[in-house]
């Protein structure tokens, strides 16, 4: 295992990059720390997988340095990197057998054939795959190649980091639960590093201990889940993480506050004058609906019955506002929206600004 | 749940019924009928039994022809089935390359058998022909008309040059299909050029290979055209093949009984091979199950 620092890493399809628009992947410097779970968390085409793909060595970044463990591995062929890829569909070896499987890449590398019987052992034991051990590969379930797939890395000792590539994507829905928790007791007990690429936000935040959140190339917020849900960085993360996601409203900042559709609300700190785009964004969760005076008056558009909670979709001003009510309790006829204090966060350009003292 | 019966329905099947027996059935029972029976013309039939077949299965002819046509199968297999794949796994998988490579490799497949023997007869005529002429200008010598072994390779060549395309186009079909992850997972497992080919490649093209091998089989098997304008079965009878051996007998010295005879045994023949190779091919690799 080990530590993984992205050094001023960006990558661009054009040989000449002139405009931040010429690149796939924007300027990513970050560490990952050995034995840590991260989830890549971004929309189709955000850079997500061009970012693994980096990390595994299947592509040389055009700008910037890959370090394990403080070695640069920027030029090193992915065989030379020991890393283990998960892909989005399961790779198997169809002529061979699940055992023959594991001991591939073992037997690639010209490990004693001793060590390959103990090592893939092992790993069928950890992938509760022992039963199947003498199966063809070819007759499995999804889940099971999958498993196999992530066995071929868990059997190498070497192994630097594990990466998967929406691993969960042809997996029966009841399954993925259960692949995603043995996954997850994988990682507490034996602690490899984990990188995890997914489009979907209840994986990546179930799975990962830090989220990393990106957006058109570019990562936009690194956080636990709770950061993301209680301050994220930026609009984006706002809008893709939480169900319905954070709204957000044009605002004005006047004296201590924010003003929103001409109403005035008191603001937590005080703010710099910030020209440009201000947009004020609160969380469907901490926005309540009363028939108090002093709330917000919205026009309820429609009302979702989740089950738990209810969505109500509605516009204040001429903007969309939902709400979360929960189980039980009453709509008003004449709604007003009220903001818990503190959850109010003020954005710039898109970008969100903290409170000055 | 209770089946309805309705005698109707076979109506339904009567026309197919009505185009296979005329497409096959009838014409086959036509070639039965003659095998059982002599005629010296006018019409008149004499029944002869299996006296046809016995003497088929005696005749040196015969097992002459039929050694020649499972050798010529064998060469033509062993060429151009790892030559195929050869230039499959060569080929480019994008760019402007590919329409430029399918176009080129598809063309041979366009021209008919008897065009190909045209072009092969005149190509090698010592006289006139390119390669024949430059052939005999380097000292080589090289003639068809006289020698065996240059007939046979004549023969041979034509044959690859007309028909290996086929099973490149179907290995190239086999390989683009195998996604992008699994050469990256076979990178990552540290895998050899070699074991990429052996456990990812060539199960993907498992089943387009079997098509490949059987259509070149009975194709090869039945080779009628090419030989026949090339060296018309000769010199002697050194490419008369099975096919040509049938033509003279039927129609050069119309022998009806005895052909008839060898047609069908010929063609029981081509059936048993082509059930031989599909059962090997296809429980290949999956006993262990």
């Amino acid at each position: 295992m080990a530590r993984i620092n992205l050094d001023h890493i960006a990558h661009s399809y054009n040989p000449d990059p002139k405009s931040e628009a010429d690149f796939a992947l924007r300027e990513v410097h970050q560490t990952w720390e050995d034995g840590s779970a991260y989830a890549l968390l971004g929309p189709s085409g955000c850079g997500k997988t061009t970012l693994l793909n980096i990390i595994s060595g299947l592509m040389t970044p055009s700008h910037g340095q890959v370090l394990f463990d403080g070695r640069d591995v920027t030029s090193l062929a992915t065989e030379a990197r020991n890393i283990a890829q998960v892909f989005q569909f399961p790779v198997i070896y169809d002529t061979m057998t699940v055992r023959e499987n594991l001991a591939f890449p073992l037997r690639n590398r010209r490990v004693p054939e001793a060590d390959i019987k103990k090592r893939v052992a092992e790993t069928l034991e950890m992938l509760d795959l022992t039963a199947k051990a003498d199966r063809k590969a070819r007759g499995l379930t999804a889940d099971e190649k999958q498993k196999i797939s992530l066995g071929r890395g868990l059997v190498r000792s070497d192994v630097n980091a594990i990466l998967f590539d929406e691993p969960l994507t042809v997996i029966d829905p009841h399954m993925k639960w259960v692949l995603r928790s043995q996954l997850k007791q994988l990682h507490r007990r034996f602690g490899f590093t984990m990188v995890y690429v997914t489009h979907d936000q209840t994986e990546a935040l179930t799975f990962a201990d830090k989220v990393v959140v990106m957006y058109g190339g570019e990562v936009v917020q690194v956080g636990t889940p709770e950061e993301l849900f209680e301050k994220p960085r930026h609009t984006f993360v706002g809008y893709f993480i939480g169900s319905p996601g954070m709204n957000v409203l044009p605002c004005a900042l006047e004296d201590g506050g924010a003003v929103i559709a001409g109403h005035r609300l008191p603001l937590e700190g005080r703010y710099r004058p910030l020209p440009g785009k201000v947009e004020a964004g609160i969380r469907p969760e901490f926005v309540l609906l009363t028939d108090d005076a002093s709330g917000l008056p919205i026009q309820v558009r429609s009302v979702l019955d989740v089950g738990r909670y209810r969505v109500v979709r509605g516009t204040l001003g001429g903007h969309d506002l939902n709400a979360v009510v929960p189980e039980g309790m009453p709509i008003p006829a004449e709604p007003r929206a009220l903001f818990e204090p503190g959850k109010l966060n003020i954005y710039h350009n898109s970008h969100l600004v903290e409170a000055e003292g | 749940m209770e089946k309805t019966w309705n005698n109707k329905a076979w109506f339904m099947v009567l026309p197919v019924l009505l185009l296979v027996a005329f497409s096959a059935v009838i014409p086959l029972m036509t070639v039965v009928n003659y095998s059982v029976q002599d005629t010296f013309g006018n019409n008149v039939f004499f029944w002869a039994g299996t006296e046809w077949f016995e003497e088929l299965l005696h005749s040196q002819r015969f097992y002459d022809a039929l050694v020649r046509n499972l050798i010529f199968s064998a060469v033509i297999l062993a060429i151009e089935v790892p030559l195929g794949i050869g230039i499959a796994l060569a080929m480019p998988r994008k760019g402007w390359a590919v329409p430029v490579c399918l176009v080129t490799m598809a063309l041979p497949l366009l021209i008919p058998w008897n065009v190909v023997g045209t072009i092969w007869q005149v190509f090698g005529r010592v006289d006139i022909g390119l390669l024949g002429h430059t052939l005999a200008a380097m000292g080589v010598n090289y003639n068809y008309v006289q020698d065996p072994f240059a007939a046979w390779i004549t023969v041979v060549v034509m044959d690859v040059w007309h028909w290996t395309s086929l099973v490149v186009l179907l290995c190239y079909a086999g390989l683009v299909s195998i996604p992008e992850a699994f050469y990256q997972a076979a990178r990552i497992d540290g895998a050899s050029r070699w074991s990429v080919f052996r456990y990812i490649q060539l199960p993907k093209m498992h089943r387009v290979l079997l098509i490949a091998v059987l259509l070149r089989f009975m194709d090869s098997f039945m080779i009628y055209t090419e030989p026949f304008v090339v060296t018309g079965g000769g010199p002697g009878n050194t490419t008369t093949f099975m096919s040509i051996d049938l033509v003279k007998m039927a129609i050069g010295q119309f022998d009806l009984g005895p052909a008839a005879a060898m047609s069908l045994v010929y063609f029981l023949i081509v059936l048993l091979m082509c059930w031989v190779f599909y059962t090997v091919m296809t429980n290949y690799g999956q006993e262990k199950d």
